[in-house]
């Protein structure tokens, strides 16, 4: 176990590790100059000397994808509770969640663009991506308890309430926190895709604005930062998230559990 | 419904109760599913006060229809179901345990008292006490996935005797057990049985199950489900595994297959009839 635990720390990091060198050899070797592609020592030396510009970003994008992210639990599990509730409501409801699950956010974020600000404009992109996956994984979770245990909690006479919070909340907890680590990702997709969009019209702060604007004065060095910023907020989330899910699940979940030798 | 055979019972509780008015009786019951499936058709069926009952026949005969209604989580389509007495309070065991994952051993058992609004600490006497009857004391901080599947099921009987029911219903609860399981877990239902008291119903597909746990078996067909024969069991007042070597329970066990034979309209084997 030890032994397999190394491995597979090591494996990755040795790749990693030996993709970066071979990076930095070739763009070396071929004196490729740094508009071009710079080499990871460039991009890791600008990281440092732009860090009061790029963290400034990071922190608009973070706060951005945390805030849509926050919104998106509570209207997702709002709405999946009242679904719980009635069918007809759901049957009601449902096709405007697929509408604009469906529609690409680039293609509604001028639309948005119009109507809100820029930064508010941002957040709503950021919600809308985010909050798909979290309906439909809580509304199929609470109606997935087992079917025995609800004619249990039938036999003894259990209240609405004492069902919900007993039983069905704890059945979809599995699946709600399935859909949180897909929205977490989302939800940094949707800011950076809505921060583009908005380009030149947003107030210019965030990661993906960065970007573009590195883009323009052919600060390659720069853009590289912002985007390995980025790589490494999304993994952050990916991380914090899976954390939070075993956490919650090691006790008694399947998916938690290793097979016991 | 014809009477295969009728043996005085045994066991001290089910004779003086024999004669008894019954807990409850089925009169001519019907159960039309949704689905236009015919559930049951016709049932005659008594239950009595403090008796083991085994209901037993193929799948599709309608036992677990018969629970169901017992516990009034259904309601018969046509027919009467009548109790001599107010419902009883029902404790009620599942094939599969059918454990609450998230919570471990006291709080699965805890379940039952704590929606009638029983607080933890009131409840824990009773919880300690369950746990003792199934022997799991010392398991109550464990969650149901580091139980085996005899454990687990252990678990669900708690859970069933937690609120003292009058009444214990058990839907084959050992069906998906290992045989070593099985056969531990029968001794210790009919030992708990006889010092409870408790009404059992239990529903079973296995006719040695029945005759070693009941002391009346009703053989039940399928397709519509109805009741075809009644086998009254001879028995010792506490069943041990002896029993299962005495010429009373041979003779009862042929009886039943035969009768079940007959249920899934069968002729039985000549070496069941002779």
């Amino acid at each position: 176990m030890k032994r397999d635990d190394l491995v597979g720390y090591a494996v990755p990091a040795f790749t990693l590790g030996l993709g970066l060198l071979v990076w930095e050899g070739i763009v070396r070797y071929f004196n490729i100059p740094p508009y071009l592609l710079p080499a990871p020592s460039v991009i890791i030396a600008t990281l440092f000397t732009d860090w009061p510009t790029l963290s400034t970003s990071l922190w608009v994008t973070l706060s951005i994808t945390l805030k849509a992210l926050l919104a998106a639990v509570i209207g997702s599990v709002t709405l999946a509770v009242i679904f719980a509730q009635s069918r007809l409501v759901e049957r009601a409801f449902y096709p405007f969640a697929v509408a604009l699950q469906v529609t690409p956010i680039v293609a509604i974020a001028p639309l948005l663009l119009i109507y809100l600000t820029p930064s508010v404009a941002v957040l709503v992109c950021a919600f809308l991506v985010a909050f798909f996956p979290l309906l439909a994984n809580t509304t199929l979770g609470l109606s997935s308890a087992d079917h025995n245990l609800v004619d249990l909690f039938n036999m003894y006479r259990a209240t609405r309430l004492q069902q919900f919070m007993l039983l069905r909340l704890w059945s979809a907890l599995p699946y709600f926190l399935a859909g949180l680590r897909i929205s977490g990702g989302l939800a940094l997709i949707g800011a950076i895709v809505a921060e583009i969009a908005a380009g030149s019209a947003g107030q210019g702060s965030g990661l993906a604005y960065r970007i573009v604007e590195s883009g323009f004065r052919l600060n390659i060095p720069r853009m590289f930062a912002a985007l390995l910023l980025i790589s490494v907020a999304g993994i952050t989330i990916h991380v914090l998230l899976t954390a939070l899910s075993h956490w919650l699940l090691a006790e008694w979940h399947e998916s938690e559990r290793g097979r016991e030798a | 419904m014809t009477k295969v055979a009728t043996f005085p019972t045994g066991r001290g509780t089910a004779s003086s109760t024999a004669n008894a008015a019954p807990l409850v009786s089925f009169k001519g019951v019907d159960k039309v599913f949704a689905n236009q499936v015919m559930a049951l058709s016709g049932l005659d069926l008594e239950i009595r006060g403090g008796e083991f009952l085994a209901l037993l026949g193929p799948s599709g005969c309608g036992k677990s229809t018969v629970l169901r209604l017992l516990t009034g989580l259904a309601a018969p389509t046509r027919g009467e179901i009548s109790w001599s007495c107010e419902r009883p309070e029902f404790g009620f065991v599942f094939q599969d345990p059918t454990l609450m994952p998230w919570s471990d051993v006291f709080s699965n058992v805890w379940l039952p008292l704590r929606l009638a609004g029983v607080s933890k600490e009131k409840a824990r006497p009773r919880i300690d006490e369950a746990l003792a009857q199934v022997g799991l004391s010392g398991f109550a901080k464990s969650y149901p996935r580091q139980l085996s599947g005899g454990m687990k099921m252990r678990v669900s009987i708690a859970r069933a005797l937690v609120t003292r029911p009058a009444v214990l219903l058990m839907d084959e609860p050992f069906a998906a057990l290992d045989e070593i399981t099985r056969l531990r877990l029968n001794d210790d239902l009919a030992a708990l049985q006889s010092a409870l008291g408790a009404t059992v119903v239990f529903v079973t597909h296995s006719v040695f199950e029945s005759v070693y746990l009941a002391d009346r078996i009703v053989v039940m067909a399928a397709r519509p489900g109805r009741a075809v024969a009644e086998i009254a069991v001879e028995a010792p007042p506490v069943r041990r595994e002896g029993f299962r070597l005495t010429a009373g329970y041979a003779e009862t066990c042929r009886l039943t297959s035969a009768a079940l034979h007959v249920a899934m309209g069968e002729e039985p084997p000549s070496e069941l009839t002779e």
